[in-house]
């Protein structure tokens, strides 16, 4: 298939749509990472914090950490996909700063890392 | 030959969701590798489009009911005060204590981290839909959190399957 076909195939699939929302969601994603870790060192960290996360007995403060990080997650998305529903923010940019929080996030829940701030 | 109810959803967290997601995980890669446009007709895109849609989407189910259902129903039993329990047997021996202090407690976190990121992916590819071709950025960025996705699945999965061989829930 030549170029010139290749393009009038592309042309086909209709109108193109902006990066913004995708930008928003990958972005999203690198908050709720982050806030899961935070919950998580702040829960090791205290014990008040600890107590306050255990929504459910069962599960324990992991119930709360979970809940809320999603929480986070989700409304980050609802805040973002509107503001930049028609941005052309690129996606490679929301990409480096999600890791950067993704990586923040996986450190806080590592645990040699979130058991240093182990309260007594 | 038969499951306790414990058992029983120890096999649908970890071999039902968690194995569907882990091996879905290739048809998805490779879903995404060969989105180019010099290797596609037209329906062929269309035809690649559909079929990863179903594919990211199911995965990012997957994801969602492995951590669900291990922590709401699976995690409680694991970590019941009772001396029998698998995470009391595993502190009792110093041993194993690890298994419980590194291993479970890095996998039921850094866990739910994997079906935020699959549903991502899947939105990416739901919101583009075919135009996703167009967007060679977009598609390795998408390739780049797809992986991250099963790395932290793996972590989870791995330490998962080790755990429950050395304190399995009964």
């Amino acid at each position: 298939m030549g170029y010139a076909k290749q393009e009038e195939v592309l042309d086909s699939f209709g109108t193109d749509k902006p990066e913004g929302p995708i930008s928003a969601s990958i972005l999203a994603a690198g908050i709720g990472s982050l806030a899961l870790g935070v919950l998580t060192t702040l829960a090791e960290a205290s014990a008040a914090v600890k107590e306050f996360l255990t929504f459910n007995q069962g599960v324990g403060p992991l119930s709360g950490k979970t809940i809320l990080a999603v929480a986070v997650w989700l409304g980050a998305w609802g805040i973002l996909h509107p503001a930049l529903k028609h941005s052309p923010f690129e996606s490679r940019k929301a990409l480096i700063l999600a890791l950067i929080m993704i990586a923040l996030g996986l450190l806080l829940t590592f645990p040699p890392f979130f058991q240093l701030f182990a309260s007594e | 030959m038969s499951f306790t109810g414990r058992e029983f959803w120890g096999v649908v967290h970890g071999m039902g969701f968690g194995a569907l997601f882990l091996l879905a995980f290739g048809g998805g890669i490779a879903g995404f590798y060969s989105l180019r446009q010099e290797l596609l007709t037209a329906a062929g895109v269309r035809e690649r489009m559909r079929r990863l849609r179903i594919g990211l989407l199911a995965m990012a189910v997957a994801a969602w009911g492995t951590v669900i259902t291990g922590t709401w129903i699976v995690y409680p039993w694991y970590r019941d005060k009772a001396a029998t329990s698998p995470r009391s047997q595993l502190l009792a021996d110093p041993s194993t204590e690890q298994w419980h202090t590194f291993g479970m407690e890095w996998k039921e976190h850094v866990a739910w981290i994997s079906p935020i990121l699959a549903t991502v992916v899947a939105f990416i590819a739901l919101y583009y839909g075919v135009n996703l071709i167009k967007h060679e950025r977009v598609r390795k960025t998408a390739m780049a959190l797809f992986v991250l996705s099963f790395a932290i699945a793996a972590v989870a999965g791995g330490f998962g399957a080790l755990i429950t061989k050395v304190a399995p829930i009964r």
